[in-house]
């Protein structure tokens, strides 16, 4: 299924501070070295008291805008994804398209399937642009994740986003196909109302993650004649460092593709942010011809597979705020600081009362 | 916590996107933006601009003693920034620490949360700065 329609531009956003392993692990009493090696994560990215899903998605935008040079008045839709947007009623969407002025001449809404709605969003884009009803689109993952105190994904759960522009000219990237796999698996879900997330433990793994990134990888390679071997980068879900290198182990994936997308060691899981940042982080360094095999994953649970080819056009226009900059650009913080950060201890609020 | 929305609301353009206005007949730029330009009166020819977000630290001050709604924030750094294109704005200055700041040194615009109105009112956003990296 041949598709002439691809990646215009992208920007990404990462916060500021960070937090180490052993900052979290000395408040609940676990052994840091055996955190770091199960889960492979060193550090993650902390949200200020002042960011939020809108004002990461909002700066990824303002970056792929930028990239793309484009007018923003001619991009036709706006879908951002995320499992934090600010407001339960009120799209996050609609402040991201005042925030880079496409408004009004245009539609919006926002996603949500755990860490796999800004994939999502990137294939309704396609199906905008392909169909000739836009001429460009827009798709962001965005996430500021909350992790229970002393839960293991307080070790990942981190902020961070990207924002890909879609349409069918000046592509620096084209998206030849993509094939998504779903099923209804209740591998971690928060409930209305509630602060933070819940997770069927070890059942997140097997049958939920792995089933999935495979099934949607195999099928999508199968389709389009390819091997692993034909792909010069690949990137999956991320929701710590060690899922997408056994995901990759498995597909027969030699580890040195894998390598350049593998953030979450040192930005962890930034949630419908992971893949699409991780793929952010390929096409900073891809030249013209490289393949990339990008899957992402959202439990609840669905994969969405993409076979990505770099044209001249991203050696030419090359991304003037790559993630590398925003990465190298940090500040430690101790656990004090990330828990009033992320408005973990009780009344702290940026707001009137 | 429904009053100031639609002043908000209004002001929208100016607090995301710095859109302030310039008279086209003696070429003075304002922001916030005036209607009717000062020096020429009623023969004026005022117009919307969007500043660029790019300038320098004018002056700045270290806040201690915080508003209602900024507690938690303290200390935090409030900044009059001169735009490149030449008119000041005050703002937060964010993402760093009161040392590292100078007058002179370049600063670009951000896009943050400033307050919410309560647990279940909107949340403002708008306009902060940051120092050029």
């Amino acid at each position: 299924m041949k598709m002439d329609v691809g990646i215009v531009g992208y920007g990404v956003y990462i916060p500021r501070y960070r937090i180490k392993t052993e900052e979290i692990a000395k408040v609940w009493g676990d052994d840091a070295g055996s955190i770091k090696n199960s889960l492979l994560i060193y550090e993650k990215t902390v949200p200020a008291l002042d960011e939020d899903t809108a004002t990461i998605a909002v700066e990824s935008a303002r970056n792929a805008v930028q990239h793309a040079r484009i007018n923003p008045k001619e991009i036709g839709s706006i879908y951002v994804g995320s499992e934090s947007h600010p407001y339960v009623v009120k799209p996050t969407s609609t402040i991201v398209a005042a925030a880079i002025d496409a408004v009004p001449d245009m539609t919006a809404a926002d996603y949500e399937f755990a860490c796999k709605a800004g994939t999502a969003a990137i294939q309704t884009t396609m199906g905008l642009v392909k169909s000739g009803m836009i001429k460009y689109g827009m798709a962001v993952g965005a996430d500021t994740s909350q992790g229970k105190p002393g839960d293991a994904l307080e070790y990942t759960a981190s902020a961070g986003g990207a924002a890909y522009i879609i349409g069918k000219d000046n592509l620096i990237a084209r998206i030849l196909d993509t094939y998504s796999y779903t099923t209804d698996t209740p591998d971690f879900w928060r409930r209305e109302g509630q602060e933070f997330p819940s997770h069927g433990a070890r059942f997140t793994g097997q049958p939920a993650y792995f089933k999935h990134v495979i099934e949607a990888a195999k099928e999508i390679m199968k389709r389009n004649n390819l091997k692993p071997e034909d792909f010069d980068y690949a990137v999956f879900h991320q929701p710590n460092g060690k899922f997408p290198l056994k995901a990759a182990e498995i597909l027969g994936i030699e580890k040195k593709r894998l390598e350049t997308g593998l953030l979450t060691p040192y930005i962890g899981n930034t949630y419908s942010g992971s893949t699409m940042l991780g793929l952010a982080r390929i096409l900073d360094d891809a030249v013209s011809g490289d393949r990339v095999l990008a899957v992402s994953y959202g439990s609840g649970a669905g994969s969405d597979a993409f076979i990505i080819e770099v044209t001249k056009e991203n050696e030419k226009r090359r991304n003037s705020k790559p993630l590398k900059a925003y990465m190298d650009r940090k500040e430690y913080v101790e656990y004090s600081t990330y828990a009033k950060f992320k408005g973990k201890i009780k009344g702290v609020k940026l707001e009137k009362p | 916590m429904s009053r100031g929305v639609a002043v908000h609301w209004r002001l929208i353009p100016q607090r995301y996107n710095l859109v302030g206005t310039e008279c086209k007949n003696c070429g003075e730029k304002f922001f916030p933006l005036r209607q009717l330009c000062p020096n020429c009166r009623r023969s004026g020819d005022v117009r919307e601009v969007k500043y660029s977000g790019e300038g320098e630290i004018y002056s700045y001050t270290i806040v201690h003693t915080p508003s209602e709604g900024f507690e938690f924030m303290k200390p935090y750094v409030i900044g009059v920034i001169k735009l490149v294109e030449g008119p000041f704005i005050t703002a937060q200055i964010v993402d760093c620490k009161p040392e590292d700041l100078e007058i002179g040194k370049k600063v670009e615009l951000v896009f943050r949360k400033v307050i919410a109105d309560g647990s279940n009112g909107i949340i403002r956003y708008g306009y902060k700065f940051k120092l050029k990296e």
